[in-house]
């Protein structure tokens, strides 16, 4: 059985307030606040002792402590003398304690509120810092890789042949699905367009230039983005927090070498041959909606496509993949070693490096498109 | 006694972040073969002092001499080549993960000398037995014990005979029996390789039973208020936060 916390006051001298204590004082039940005690006491300025009886006290937990602490600062601002005789032992222990080790206010935490216009210069040095940061990751990046050619770079040829696998063979699948969709779509959004005029047959023309020249390095730039770039930002993150990276600076080996170039290489190896295969996987979705649904025949369709595709499409479509996997493989290395040493920081380096790759893919495919407008190709 | 050879000298330094001072002026002198304590309590900069020392952390102002050189006012070359005459184990091992520990040892043995894999392979297999541990060469850090990581880190960081040991807080996290074997370790390779330990702690246990040096850092004066033996500190010292501290909060 039990009783609900009880808290009754009364004055037995002008200038003591005693605060008696019943029932049961446990967290979770409804307890009263030392709001009431305030009040009690702003009705009375001549009070300048609270005491307690707490003979009637069945049973307490912080509840009571959370209590009796609020009631120390009152007291300590009101200039109260806060007497804890009356309290049950264990609990003027526990109050010594927590008051044992005075409360730090001069903790560099402390920051005030912000005004606009402050954060809005903040966040824009930030944004210059960041810049400079990424420049200077791209830079020793490329110094990495003239070490390479050098033949002085560092790394272990076994995890290159590990990432390459993790990043080529293992993403098939996916590449396969999204890229098979994508020409399925491409095929009916142009079917339904190119019926009207009874021009089914560029269908094939318009999936394989689609697919080739474009579409399937930007799919698959962004499902390796999503699925290798985070990888790598969550890979080294947690090596920085383990301070792996670290003993790595400490024994003069250079991480850029160590690890980011070989995920530099595999990616800008792979990403071609993934692209290669997405096109083949695009095309033949195109060709079975043509062939199964327009009613075009297999090699009619299949000359189609091989007229309109050519070598420059076919160029561009393996350059953009080889863009794209130097700006996922950076993307996330660079989210990762600038990682922070919390478990937070980790899931925050893999999700800036999904952004920041996107981000790079997209811009990277406007510069392309330009320029091949420029070119004339 | 013979005269001690200074190994490593601090002058004036101050450690910050940002404009966030976290200790300033100090100024001490680790001499070869010395067990060199760096003590004192949470949050005083003690693991900072260390990256310092190592080189992965720019000091706000003073200097780092690695016998006459400046080591921060050198260049990048001369750093890594003091550096690597240095081995650090880090409070967690930081052992490279993706790899064996016959592979994490056998890494700065490929990178600096020209060993055969075979001589490697031998090196490595001594080095885990110096710590305890032949027979886990084909081990991957996330199967085995904390404390077996650290040792494993010790071993690592001894691969290369560096002339000098770094140690960040070695028996955290043990049993106080790992920890005591940890402590006989790291007394016997100075006894028999002459290697100067800088180690960071705050295990009085530890303190007290290897320590031949050390250096207080103070964190409510944020500066180092002694340095010296720890044992003659304890018996010498009138510093009330020196005493609270080695006497572990008893007063006297």
């Amino acid at each position: 059985m039990t009783a609900r916390g009880e808290m009754i006051m009364e004055e037995p001298s002008a200038d003591t307030l005693k605060v008696i204590l019943s029932g049961d004082w446990k967290l979770g039940g409804e307890l009263p606040g030392a709001g009431k005690v305030q009040q009690r006491l702003d009705g009375r300025p001549g009070v300048r002792n609270l005491v307690f009886d707490t003979r009637e006290l069945a049973s307490w937990d912080s509840g009571l402590l959370t209590f009796l602490m609020n009631l120390g600062t009152l007291c300590s601002r009101q200039k109260i003398l806060f007497n804890r005789d009356g309290l049950p032992p264990g609990a003027q222990r526990l109050l010594a304690l927590a008051l044992a080790v005075p409360e730090k206010k001069d903790a560099r935490q402390a920051e005030g509120r912000v005004s606009f216009l402050a954060s809005l210069g903040n966040q824009t040095v930030y944004l210059f810092q960041s810049a400079g940061e990424m420049l200077e990751f791209i830079g020793d990046a490329v110094v990495a890789i003239l070490r390479l050619l050098h033949g002085k770079a560092q790394y272990r040829r076994s995890d290159l042949g590990l990432i390459m696998q993790a990043v080529s063979a293992q993403a098939l699948p996916i590449v396969s699905l999204i890229c098979f969709l994508v020409g399925l779509i491409l095929a009916f959004i142009g079917a339904i367009q190119l019926k009207l005029f009874g021009a089914q047959i560029y269908v094939a023309d318009l999936v394989g230039i689609a697919m080739v020249r474009l579409m399937a390095a930007i799919m698959t730039g962004i499902v390796m983005a999503g699925r290798t770039g985070g990888a790598f930002a969550a890979q080294l993150g947690t090596m920085q927090v383990n301070q792996e990276i670290d003993a790595l600076k400490t024994l003069g080996i250079s991480p850029m070498e160590f690890l980011v170039l070989p995920r530099i290489l595999a990616l800008a190896v792979m990403m071609p041959l993934l692209c290669l295969y997405a096109n083949i996987m695009g095309i033949l979705r195109g060709m079975v909606v043509g062939v199964g649904m327009l009613n075009i025949g297999f090699i009619e369709y299949y000359n189609e496509t091989a007229k309109a595709i050519g070598l420059w499409n076919l160029g561009i479509g393996l350059f953009s993949g080889f863009v794209f996997g130097v700006i996922v493989a950076l993307a996330g290395c660079m989210r990762g070693m600038q990682c922070g040493r919390s478990a937070s920081a980790v899931g925050d380096a893999a999700t800036s490096a999904v952004v920041t790759a996107i981000v790079g893919i997209i811009l990277s495919t406007a510069v392309i498109t330009i320029l091949c407008n420029f070119l004339g190709i | 006694m013979t005269a001690k050879e200074a190994h490593i000298t601090v002058q004036d330094l101050t450690m910050a972040y940002g404009d966030f001072v976290l200790m300033r002026d100090l100024t001490f002198t680790i001499n070869r073969g010395d067990i060199f304590i760096i003590m004192g309590g949470s949050g005083c900069g003690k693991s900072t002092m260390m990256t310092i020392l190592i080189g992965l952390k720019a000091p706000a102002k003073g200097r780092v001499l690695y016998g006459e050189v400046d080591f921060w006012g050198a260049d990048q070359p001369t750093r890594d080549r003091i550096i690597r005459r240095a081995g650090v184990m880090y409070q967690s091992g930081a052992l490279w993960s993706s790899m064996t520990l016959a592979e994490n040892i056998a890494l700065p043995l490929e990178t600096y000398t020209d060993l055969s894999p075979s001589q490697i392979r031998e090196v490595v297999k001594l080095k885990l037995a110096l710590v305890g541990m032949a027979g886990f060469e084909e081990f991957y850090p996330s199967e085995i014990s904390g404390g077996m990581q650290k040792r494993a880190g010790i071993a690592r960081a001894m691969a290369l005979d560096p002339e000098v040991l770094f140690f960040d807080e070695p028996s955290a996290g043990l049993d106080p029996v790992s920890a005591r074997r940890l402590d006989d370790l790291i007394l016997e390779l100075r006894e028999s390789l002459g290697t100067t330990m800088v180690i960071v702690t705050h295990e009085l246990a530890s303190i007290f039973a290897i320590g031949s040096n050390s250096v207080f850092l103070d964190v409510s004066k944020r500066t180092m208020t002694a340095t010296g033996n720890p044992n003659q500190l304890l018996a010498e010292t009138h510093d009330p936060n020196l005493r609270l501290f080695l006497t572990r909060g008893e007063q006297s």
